[in-house]
Parts: C-alpha cells; structure tokens; sequence
C-alpha cells in the first residue's frame, strides 16, 4: 500500500509537468491553431534560464520562478507579433516548420555557449528536506512541484471559467467566427494567449531544473510524449489536456512500477494509450468532433 | 576477391614499371613506403551531440598534440613530416558512421580512424575496417564485441570496455561497500551488456543481486523515482545500488538518488560508466563517496599532471580519460609507424601486436595480439567530499591501482582472426 501510495505521488509530480506543458500548448492551439513545435525549447530555455540567473547574477530559485516565466512570455509576444502571426493565414505547416526551425536554432545556440553537459543546480534550502506522511517521507521538494503546479491549473481554470478575459478567451477558441460576429476584437487576444502559453513552458522548465538534468536537449525528449498528452486529452480542449497530462504521469509510474517485467510495455505505455483513446474517441478524450468544413 | 587480386598485380605491374624507370625517388607516387608520401590521422567521434563534450573536437586537439610531440621527438629523422588530422561527426549513429568511415579511407587517404564512441556505430566501423583493411583504433565505446565476435586484424580496442568496468566497480564495491545490490540499467544494448557483466562480477566476489530494473531508453520522462522508491523496499535491502545509466540520464539518476535521500537510507551507490565531465556537471557534493573505475585520471600523478596542463592550455579544460587516450593512440600509431618504416596496415599491425608499451595513458600496457584489445592498469577511484577538493576539477582520488592483467578479461574464445 505504501508503494502504490508513493508511485502514485510520484506520477502525480511526474504529470504536473506534462500538465503545465500540455496546458500552454492547448491555450495556444485553440486560440491561434498553432502546433507550437518550440514548446520544449522554451521549457528548456526557463532552466536553462534559471541556472545562468544563478550562477551569473545570484538570482535565487524564487526570483528566478517569476522572472523566467515572464521574460519568456514577452519573448513569446514578440515571437507571435514579428514572425507566428504572418504565417497564421497559411497552411499550418509553415507555423509547424517555423516552430521546430527555431528549435534547433534555441537548442544549438545554447550548446554552443554552454556545451551538452548538464548544468548543476541545486533543490533551494528551504525545500531540499522530506515531509513526513505517516506511512512515507516524501522530498519536500516533489511536494511542492505538485502543490505549485495544481494552483497553476486552477488559477489559470478560475481565469478562464470566471472572469471576462477568460469568457472572451474561451469564446474565440471555440467559436471564432461567431466572437467576431459579437464585435470582440479576437486578434488582439492571440498575442498575449501565445506569451501566456511560452510563459507556463518557462515555469515549467524553472520548476524542472533542481530535479532533472539541465541541458540544451532536456525538452526535446519531453515534448514527444507532451504531444501525445494533448493528443489523448483532445487537441484544444484545456481541460483535457490538464487532466492528461496528471493521467499519463499516473500511468507511466504505474507502468514502471508493475509492469517492469514487462519493460517493453512499460516504455510505450503512453503510445499505447494514445492509439486506444485514439481508436476509440478519435478527437482524444475531451476533444469534440469538429464538423466537416 | 577477384577484383583485390587485380588491383595487386596492377600496381605490382605499376611498380614494375616504375622501377624500370628507374625514378621512385621519396616524392614520386611510386614510393611503396608511405602511401602519398604522408600519414593522415581520422578523428570520427560525436562533436555536437551527448559525447561531445567528453571526446569531440578536443580529442582532434590531442591527436594534434599527440604528432607535434612525435614530430619533434623524431625531427629529420621521422617516416614523414607529412602527417595531417582529418575529422568528422558520426552524431552517434550507426549509417553516419559508416559512411564517414569509408569515406575517410577511400577519399581522405585516412591510415587511422581513431575513437568511434557509442557501440553500435564503433561495431559497423570495426567491419569497414576489415573490408578496406585499415587501421582502426577504438576508444570511446565500451563493448566487449570489439574484441569478441566481432573482432578483426585491423581494429584495436584501446582505452575500456564493459568488462573492465563490472570487474572494477562490481567487484570492489562488493567487497567494500556492501554485498546486496540493486541494478538499474537503461534497456538497450549498452545497459543490458552492462547489467551482465556487473552481475556476474558481483556474484563472483561474493555478492548478490537482490534485483535489476532496465528503465525505459530513452527515458523520455527523465524521472526515476519509481525505481529509487523501490530500491528500499527490497528484501533483502540493497547496500548499493548500481546505475548504469550514461550521460545526461546519469545526471537525473544520482540528482533523484540524492533527493529521495537513499544514502541516508543506507543505499551506498556505484556508477557504472562515468566521465570526469559527468562529475563536474553534477558538482562533487551530488556524488561524494561515489566510486566507480576509471581508465586514467588527470591528477593521478606528476606524468598525468603535466600533460594535463599542456592540454589545458590549448583547450581551456582537463582531459578526460578518452582525450588522454586518443593522444596515446596516435602516439602508438605513429611510433609503429616510425620503427616499420611504412603506412602499409599489414605491416603496421605486425609491428603493433604483442607489443609492450608505457605512455601518459598506457601504463604496463600491452597490445594483445590474440584479440586486439589493448590492456593496461585502470584505476578504481572515489569521488572527493566537496571540503577536500582542492582546484577546479580535482574530484576524485585513487583508490586502488587494478593490474592491467587483472582489469580486463582474458581473450574471448568469441574472436576469430
């Protein structure tokens, strides 16, 4: 019990990234019908981020938590304004190509300056302990990922369920041509939607950076299996990519965990989930069938 | 067959004619003793992907290193002054490889490829080898193929294999640090060839292995808590546990290991593969008290020390342990060369095999004749606590000298000639 207890927590914290990561890419889907191929770049860029700020300036983990998901989210704004925006009208394979271009070009820019090594950074002090849960101690810091991580969700959902912005929001991701029928300006939400978006992937990468290996390719392994989580959560539904992305956590420790007998199960586990949900609700889990144009 | 056969009395015919001529003077193409007149040195290694940092282009700077010093050792006197590095990148990929291999023999008039790390891509290299029937000296992979199944007359193994490194760490750390091990390897080739040897090293000293987990590779999520939480909870509990994780993934095992906080717990650990760049990525403090086997260590002593520094002062940082080798290599190559008075493979390999050799990386080395694995003393080392590092990238201490012909395995009844 206490096992399934601890790979449990374990794959929630495991799924918080996916969520974070799968959540921008799902805002930024619905708003602008971009694949954002450079998601994991910029999710890298936030650790990356993060080290360079501590090791260049002293900007400790905390400061380095907010400066990093905003300065990334005005580097997204500018991204969206100087290039995403002109290839919007075309096919979304250009937006696709321009995404993954700058991939390699975020990625080899930062191996050139800082080599393929991985960076050292350290858990910050107040959160290297454990907490004590009775049947098992847990490190403080995994505790956190998932606390933090949840309130992102939930803020981001009241935003988005409560107030106006999020109504507006909503609306174009769904309905755009009907929006603009009711005199909302919708093209002057898709440049900040798209910051937004950019800015959860830094959060994450800052988040990631004391337990995973910081170096120039950490997102690019990590975004194959985000793109399956918003596959099977639905392409564009919010919802079902936050609540994917904690299932796919779930599964693949669960997986790792009782299948490990089995290790050619437990390692494409994910793709084997996504071809069902796939097979069996083609639009993902919380995705709606769009009617034939 | 028939082709080799009519290429040989083709240019037996040319030298005939040359001969006739009675030109053949040292910079005629007709001299026999040096093809083109030169020696050119190929360096095929990753240069921009996980092994660049722990070979790539600063190894190209040691085998430069490595023919000034003969250069200047032999000045007038040398087989030629004509010696050139060509390089390239395989990206660690099997086809690339294989590719810039034969391209290197054929078009770049390359006499040597040196280094070829990942096992798979240095396994096709071994056959290019074979076919062109060119010199091959490996140093950055690690299977024991090279020297087993797939072994030839002109590939060499040079600096360690997974052999070498189950027999140190699997074997020492038994006896040391605890006999209960627990072994998380990532499941493809290199760590199931790990996980083998490190097993049967262990139970051979007297240990067990209590369980073994192949994580998934690549591990995508970069998380592997599911297997540190478990390590634990085995019956009996493990001493140690054995990683055999390589690389970036190393970085996320021990960063986890440390904050599950298993040492606290009694789980003593020991890597299986780890580079000097590694230890500097991770800081001393993620891995004090870690040991693990390396093949040559910078600040081993004064000999060490100094060709450290030269390298330090063309590259900005220490060598590694591959740097080190690839320049003995290219020493040991050109020395063959120098004492057989030609570039002629045959002749090269004739000269090279069952010789004894002592160099800044070779130390009571011999190069075996049965299997071409080059053996010498390795070294088993710890991981300095952060207090008693004393400079930038002191990390490690010696522990114990393991005897060439104790560090790696006799010949492999696998390799035929």
């Amino acid at each position: 019990m206490t096992g399934f207890l601890q790979n449990t927590f374990n794959g929630l914290v495991g799924g918080a990234f996916y969520a974070l990561l799968a959540l921008g890419l799902a805002v930024i889907f619905g708003m602008l019908r971009v694949v954002n191929f450079a998601h994991g770049a910029f999710y890298m860029l936030g650790a990356f981020g993060a080290y360079v700020l501590l090791t260049e300036a002293g900007v400790p983990f905390w400061a380095a938590l907010v400066i990093m998901p905003v300065g990334l989210a005005l580097v997204g704004t500018a991204l969206e304004r100087a290039f995403i925006r002109r290839l919007t009208r075309l096919d979304p394979l250009y937006n696709f190509l321009l995404t993954f271009g700058l991939t390699l070009i975020l990625q080899d820019l930062v191996k050139l300056r800082y080599g393929v090594q991985s960076s050292p950074y350290e858990t910050p002090a107040a959160l290297s302990g454990s907490v004590d849960f009775g049947l098992f101690d847990f490190p403080t810091y995994r505790v956190f990922i998932l606390g933090f991580a949840v309130a992102v969700c939930v803020g981001v959902w009241w935003v988005l369920t409560r107030t106006r912005i999020g109504m507006v929001v909503r609306a174009s991701t769904e309905r755009p041509e009907l929006t603009r029928a009711f005199g909302i300006d919708v093209g002057r939400w898709v440049t900040p939607v798209f910051g937004f978006g950019i800015g959860l992937a830094g959060l994450a990468g800052v988040l990631a950076a004391p337990m995973r290996a910081v170096n120039p390719l950490m997102g690019a392994d990590l975004i194959i299996v985000v793109f399956a989580v918003v596959v099977i959560g639905g392409l564009g539904s919010i919802f079902g990519s936050v609540a994917a992305g904690f299932g796919i956590g779930l599964v693949q420790a669960w997986g790792e965990a009782y299948l490990s007998d089995f290790p050619i199960v437990s390692q494409t586990i994910v793709f084997i989930v996504m071809a069902v949900v796939l097979l069996w609700r083609p639009a993902g889990l919380f995705g709606r069938e769009e009617a034939p144009a | 067959m028939r082709g080799t056969v009519g290429v040989a009395a083709a240019s037996a015919a040319a030298m005939v004619l040359v001969a006739g001529c009675g030109g053949g003077g040292p910079q005629s193409g007709g001299d026999q003793k040096l093809t083109g007149g030169r020696i050119v040195l190929g360096v095929l290694n990753d240069q921009s992907g996980a092994y660049s940092e722990l070979s790539g282009r600063n190894s190209v700077k040691a085998v430069e290193m490595a023919i000034a010093d003969f250069k200047a050792k032999h000045g007038d006197k040398a087989v030629t002054k004509d010696i050139t590095v060509e390089t390239a990148d395989h990206q660690n990929k099997p086809d690339i490889a294989n590719t810039k291999a034969q391209e290197m023999y054929d078009r770049q008039g390359v006499d040597l490829i040196l280094d070829v790390p990942t096992s798979s891509a240095a396994l096709r290299v071994a056959d290019v080898a074979k076919e062109k029937e060119k010199l091959y000296f490996n140093i950055g992979a690690a299977t024991t193929d090279l020297t087993g199944k797939s072994c030839n007359k002109y590939t060499f193994h040079y600096a360690y294999d997974t052999y070498m490194l189950a027999n140190g760490t699997g074997r020492t750390a038994t006896e040391q640090v605890g006999k209960n091990w627990y072994i998380l390897y990532p499941n493809y080739a290199f760590g199931q060839d790990m996980e083998k040897s490190f097993s049967t090293a262990i139970t051979a000293a007297g240990g067990q292995v209590v369980g073994k987990d192949g994580a998934p590779f690549p591990n995508t999520s970069g998380d592997f808590s599911t297997f540190l939480l478990k390590a634990p909870t085995l019956n009996p509990k493990p001493q140690v546990l054995g990683t055999m994780q390589a690389g970036a993934e190393l970085v996320n095992v021990v960063k986890q290991y440390n904050e599950f906080k298993l040492r606290e717990k009694g789980v003593g650990l020991a890597v299986g593969l780890m580079f000097i760049t590694d230890i500097h990525s991770l800081t001393p403090a993620a891995l004090a008290g870690t040991t693990y086997t390396d093949a040559w260590y910078w600040n081993f002593d004064q000999q060490n020390r100094e060709f450290a520094d030269r390298f330090q002062k063309e590259t900005g940082t220490r060598p590694s342990f591959a740097h080190a080798a690839n320049y003995s290599a290219a020493i040991q190559y050109l020395e063959a060369a120098q004492s057989a008075g030609t570039d002629d493979a045959d002749t090269v390999v004739r000269e090279l095999e069952g010789k004894e050799v002592n160099d800044v990386f070779l130390r009571n080395g011999k190069i075996r004749a049965e299997d071409h694995r080059v053996i010498h003393d390795a070294y088993l080392a710890q991981v300095k606590p952060q207090s008693e590092v004393a400079e930038p990238w002191d990390y490690v201490k010696v522990l114990k000298t393991i005897p060439a012909a104790e560090a790696f395995r006799a010949p492999s009844a696998d390799c035929k000639m």
